[in-house]
């Protein structure tokens, strides 16, 4: 019996190579193809009608405007920077400091409980996220700090914080879990305190897996719409501060492609917008890549 | 290979269930076919007539049986979209639709869409119920609301806002693919300015009055029928000094509310069969009995005797 079976796995080898190997080829085929669907759709318009300049420099949004329709989209993208940055100056500082507790300090039994429960934290859908920012973290805000409104910079930063928190959280632990034992007896045998051997050994060793991990926190919070258009208070307007309401890119796209005349200027705006959102999560992940490889060659 | 007693279980659970999955819709065919054959009608549209929709709908249900109506919201633009789209029986709007819409319509399905006017919204205004503030003008809320506008502040329209701190008008408008908002900035601003940058747009009529109903600050505007106890409705006056009325059914009927607007229906062409039953019933006392409930205005008798003829003129 052993015989056929070997040789029927003989056989099975090349399909099963071959599928994996579709597999791979296909992650390419489906983001060419997803630049060039999109791109399509906005580019007569791109070509012909779009002032670039005015589109990337203007913060003045007016698409339905009956006299005079501009589409200027400084402000919607000074928005999504704004809610992105801010986010990240939560999320990462506290995701990789629980990265380091949960893989490093916790007992292996604190470890499942935290482990599960941070998942948990991921599992909320981002409606929800967006409907506790529009209710109890608008009045919330409204009262410690007197804001005219709590629909703002400041809700949807810690909203998209929330969010990215979990996925820099598992993805830093996983990285420091990788880091090989040896480093941190090494470091133990040298005379190192516990907060030496994070500091010193593992942070440095994991140096690529945390900013990997960091980088996917940010293409989340660039990325989200839901929460984000409940959120922010969907104003179209320069933040000047963390009280100041603003709307993102996505957002943006999310409220008003339903309505757009398929193929009008508006319609062709918004797909463009989209190829502009592709972009910028493109040269974040180039410049991540760059940014390890050059660590390693150091 | 051989397979685990536990994952063999699985296999031959998801089996039975499939199988009887399987007999359910075996056994439903005949079952079906007893009953009378339902006709769907499909309506969507205007987020601000939706609950008057969903309402008709529901008593429409008791009347014919045969015969069920799916409503569905997302805004007037969408309703149009899909009335172009040939997707929808009948789309619901809280404005007119354009002429280019019109166009766009017969090109796509050979069929003009033929309009009804199946009652009326008083637009309110709304503001937080601490606001000491009772009446505004037409003329105020374009200050307010207008690209050239200079009204930012509560003490600028002569009021202390206590429950507001920072004295600054909060602006709460809508997203631009709603009727409510092409209808709002016709009647402030005409058609030849636009509303100020850094508005507030919320993505339905209710999300407005919620909102307002939780910020002091704010100034928004919805149709009538979502007042909460939250909130406010501002007596409208249409310039400063004259009589400003609130927005009542009396006010609408006699058309001394300066917002007030037609809410339509619209038909790929005449409407016919069950279609047009549907949309006679909706002119029916009956029928304009649901709008009164609802919270809107509905149309006069003769009004409705005879936009409801029209369809079989």
């Amino acid at each position: 019996m052993l015989p056929i079976r070997h040789r029927l796995e003989n056989m099975a080898e090349p399909v099963i190579e071959l599928i994996i190997r579709l597999c791979g080829i296909s992650a390419i085929i489906f983001v060419f193809g997803i630049f060039f669907f999109v791109f399509r759709e906005g580019a007569s318009f791109f070509f012909t009608g779009l002032d670039l300049t005015e589109f990337l420099t203007s913060p003045e949004w007016f698409p339905s405007s009956v006299s005079n329709k501009r589409y200027g989209v400084l402000a919607l993208a000074a928005g999504t920077a704004s809610v992105t940055l801010l986010a990240m100056c939560i999320a990462v500082p506290f995701g990789i400091g629980a990265a380091i507790y949960v893989s490093e300090f916790c007992s292996p039994r604190l470890k499942e409980t935290f482990k599960i429960v941070i998942e948990l934290l991921a599992a909320i859908p981002s409606v929800v996220w967006g409907f506790i920012g529009l209710t109890i973290m608008n009045e919330l805000i409204i009262d410690l700090f007197d804001a005219p409104i709590g629909l703002n910079v400041l809700n949807g930063g810690l909203i998209l914080a929330l969010m990215s928190v979990p996925i820099i959280v598992s993805i830093g632990e996983d990285a420091l879990k990788a880091v090989p034992d040896s480093y941190r007896e090494a470091a133990v045998a040298l005379g190192a305190t516990r907060w030496q051997v994070v500091y010193r050994a593992l942070l440095p060793a994991a140096k690529n897996g945390l900013l990997a991990a960091t980088l996917l926190g940010v293409a989340r919070a660039v990325g989200e719409t839901m929460a984000v258009l409940m959120a922010t208070g969907h104003a179209v307007q320069m933040p000047g501060g963390l009280l100041d309401s603003v709307r993102t890119l996505t957002a943006t796209i999310a409220a008003e492609l339903g309505e757009a005349p398929v193929m009008s200027d508006h319609y062709q705006v918004l797909f463009i917008i989209g190829v502009l959102l592709f972009s910028i999560n493109f040269i974040v992940n180039l410049s991540a890549d760059l940014i390890v490889k050059g660590i390693r060659e150091e | 290979m051989s397979y685990s007693l536990p994952f063999r279980k699985f296999l031959a659970c998801s089996a039975a269930v499939a199988a009887t999955g399987l007999l359910q819709v075996g056994c439903g065919g005949p079952n079906e076919n007893d009953a009378p054959e339902k006709t769907v009608i499909q309506n969507a549209g205007s987020d601000t007539m939706v609950n008057l929709a969903q309402a008709w709908a529901e008593d429409y249900a008791g009347v014919e049986l045969t015969v069920s109506v799916e409503i569905s919201g997302g805004g007037s633009g969408t309703g149009i979209a899909a009335l172009i789209n040939g997707t929808v029986d009948i789309a619901n709007c809280s404005r007119q639709m354009k002429p280019e819409e019109l166009e766009r319509a017969e090109q796509n399905t050979g069929k003009r869409p033929v309009e009804f006017v199946v009652g009326f919204d008083a637009l309110a205004v709304y503001v937080h119920r601490d606001n000491p503030l009772d009446e505004i003008s037409i003329e105020q809320l374009a200050q307010i609301y207008g690209e050239k506008g200079n009204l930012t502040q509560w003490t600028q329209l002569g009021i202390n806002h206590t429950a507001c701190a920072s004295d600054e008008i909060i602006r709460i408008s809508r997203q631009s693919n709603s009727g409510t908002y092409y209808y709002f900035r016709e009647a402030l601003l005409g058609s030849t300015q636009d509303f100020k940058l850094g508005s507030r747009d919320l993505h339905g009529s209710k999300d407005v009055v919620d909102l307002v109903g939780s910020t002091p600050c704010t100034i928004g505007y919805s149709g009538m029928g979502y007042a909460t106890e939250k909130v406010k409705m501002l007596k409208i006056a249409v310039k400063e000094g004259d009589t400003p009325y609130p927005p009542t059914l009396e006010t609408g009927l006699d058309g001394t509310y300066p917002i007030a607007r037609p809410l339509y229906m619209y038909t790929l062409g005449e409407p016919t069969g069950e279609i047009k039953a549907y949309i006679d019933w909706v002119f029916s006392e009956v029928g304009q009995e649901i709008v009164e409930k609802n919270g809107y205005v509905p149309l006069q008798k003769e009004e409705a005797e005879s936009t409801g003829d029209m369809p079989g003129e």
